[in-house]
């Protein structure tokens, strides 16, 4: 008989987008950012990022104007609260995604 | 070389002489010469290794798990409180699968407050998934420390060294101390199965979904129930291991060959003591007086509890006439817990002893012969009759 093998099932993943699972499901309340008052597109200079530094799931992206991944964003509203412009609102998941005019 | 030292300093020397390479621990009566041990030869160069002194149990438990997570071999020790107050990492060390090894000097727990020899402590860990290793003097304990570095590596299992506080911790006995060229070629260095690597990044024990799913690289991933039936397929095959390890050490060093189990005077014993710890080398005397008075009696110390040695046990006491095991810890509102898993065990035996059980020493509470010696005559007098329900030795009411 071959020797037993040890320890052969442990949780262990590759880190990446998703490991999580697709966690922008549990939202209830979606970020919303307000790009007239937004601190980087209103200087359009590399600035502030607060919303980018805070996210605890790593689901706002360090560009102009920011852009929020909502596949895993959980709408824990880190953001809205960091946000020192107040740029950020948090609304009920259920109201409709207003296009960019 | 033979010196003669405390439980404690055997411990430590036993640490030194597996190489640790990073403890952290909180001193606690009775385990504190121990951990002050470590530190003296950390700082004394005698060992190579980081010293992690930290604000707690928890902590020191979560600094084991990191540092054995980074593929180091980690130690720390502690007791009572200490132990209980470290439960939550106790269950993720070993569902992470991290070969740490603990020594444990067994304490009561509080409340009320104690700080003497009982096993409660250790006991009340069982369920846990460590294996425990049980010691009756010093000599054991400095074997089973190095025994138990190689076994928690080979299985990938957390192990607990468990010694009487004070009986043992704090009494001074001779034991013999390995040679360290003969201890590294006993114990070979520490290959981690998985650890924290730069060059190939993972994540480790993050959130598990009920059911199996495909992970990032597409690969099926284990769910949270497939993993513990795991970790329980490898605790029951860790008894084979021990018994492999118990072997070569027997071989390397010419002591050992009781793995499990410790016999004294059994092979044509009618009755049989049980227990677990020192208590089994002071009933060796109590033994001997019942023999003198034409009794056919033995003891039985349990060395291995978990993961439970259920063949051994039926091997030692099947076709015996009774089986009494004493207790220094019970699992409340029931019995003692080793009473429950020896009759759960001899339920598959074919000739079935009749099994009591005994509570005693809790708190430290001294246990005399004439304690030992009334009850082993009551039990021996008239073994039928006792029923189920665990006796009360030394109360004072």
């Amino acid at each position: 008989m071959a020797p037993k093998e040890f320890c052969k099932m442990i949780s262990r993943s590759k880190p990446g987008p998703g490991d999580g699972g697709n966690t922008g499901s549990w939202r209830v309340l979606r970020p919303v950012i307000d790009l007239k008052a937004c601190i980087p597109v209103k200087m359009n200079k590399e600035a502030c990022f607060n919303c980018w530094l805070y996210c605890p799931d790593s689901v706002v992206s360090k560009t102009i104007p920011p852009v929020i991944n909502f596949e895993y964003c959980k709408g824990c509203g880190i953001c809205a609260e960091e946000c020192p412009a107040g740029a950020i609102t948090m609304v009920n998941e259920a109201t409709p995604i207003e296009e960019d005019k | 070389m033979h010196i003669i030292e405390s439980g404690n300093v055997a411990a430590a020397t036993g640490v030194k002489l597996s190489r640790a390479q990073v403890i952290a621990a909180y001193p606690i009566t009775p385990q504190t010469p121990l951990t002050e041990k470590l530190s003296e030869f950390v700082e004394g160069g005698e060992l190579d290794a980081q010293y992690i002194p930290v604000e707690s149990e928890h902590s020191a438990m979560g600094v084991c798990i990191a540092a054995s997570t980074a593929g180091t071999r980690a130690f720390t020790a502690t007791s009572a409180n200490g132990l209980l107050y470290m439960n939550e990492q106790l269950h993720w060390a070993v569902g992470a699968r991290l070969p740490i090894v603990m020594c444990v000097a067994n304490r009561g727990i509080g409340a009320p407050w104690t700080v003497w020899n009982d096993q409660q402590d250790t006991i009340a860990q069982r369920d846990v998934g460590w294996i425990q290793i049980y010691c009756n003097d010093h000599q054991q304990i400095i074997d089973s420390v190095i025994k138990a570095f190689r076994l928690a590596q080979s299985v990938s299992i957390p192990v607990m060294v468990c010694y009487d506080g004070y009986l043992l911790s704090h009494t001074y006995m001779p034991f013999d101390q390995p040679e360290q060229s003969k201890v590294d070629t006993f114990l070979p260095k520490f290959a981690p199965t998985h650890f924290l690597n730069p060059d190939d990044p993972a994540n480790f024990n993050t959130v598990t979904l009920p059911d199996v799913r495909p992970g990032l690289d597409g690969k099926m991933a284990p769910g949270y129930i497939e993993i513990r039936h795991n970790l329980q397929e490898d605790l029951r095959a860790s008894l084979d291991v021990y018994e492999e390890i118990d072997t070569a050490f027997a071989k390397d060093f010419g002591r050992g060959g009781n793995p499990f189990v410790e016999q004294y005077k059994c092979e044509d014993a009618d009755f049989v003591a049980v227990c677990i710890g020192s208590l089994s080398y002071q009933l060796r005397d109590v033994i001997d007086i019942m023999r003198d008075n034409g009794v056919k009696i033995g003891v039985m110390g349990v060395q291995m509890y978990r993961p439970f040695p259920n063949q051994a046990i039926i091997a030692a006491l099947d076709g015996k006439k009774c089986a009494i095991v004493f207790e220094k810890a019970l699992s409340y509102g029931n019995q003692g817990a080793l009473y429950a898993d020896i009759k759960s065990a001899l339920y598959n035996s074919k000739d079935k002893p009749l099994v009591h059980n005994y509570i005693l020493g809790l708190g430290g509470r001294e246990i005399k012969t004439r304690h030992l010696l009334d009850a082993l005559n009551e039990s021996c007098t008239a073994p039928e009759t006792f029923g189920d329900s665990p006796r009360w030795i030394g109360l004072k009411l």
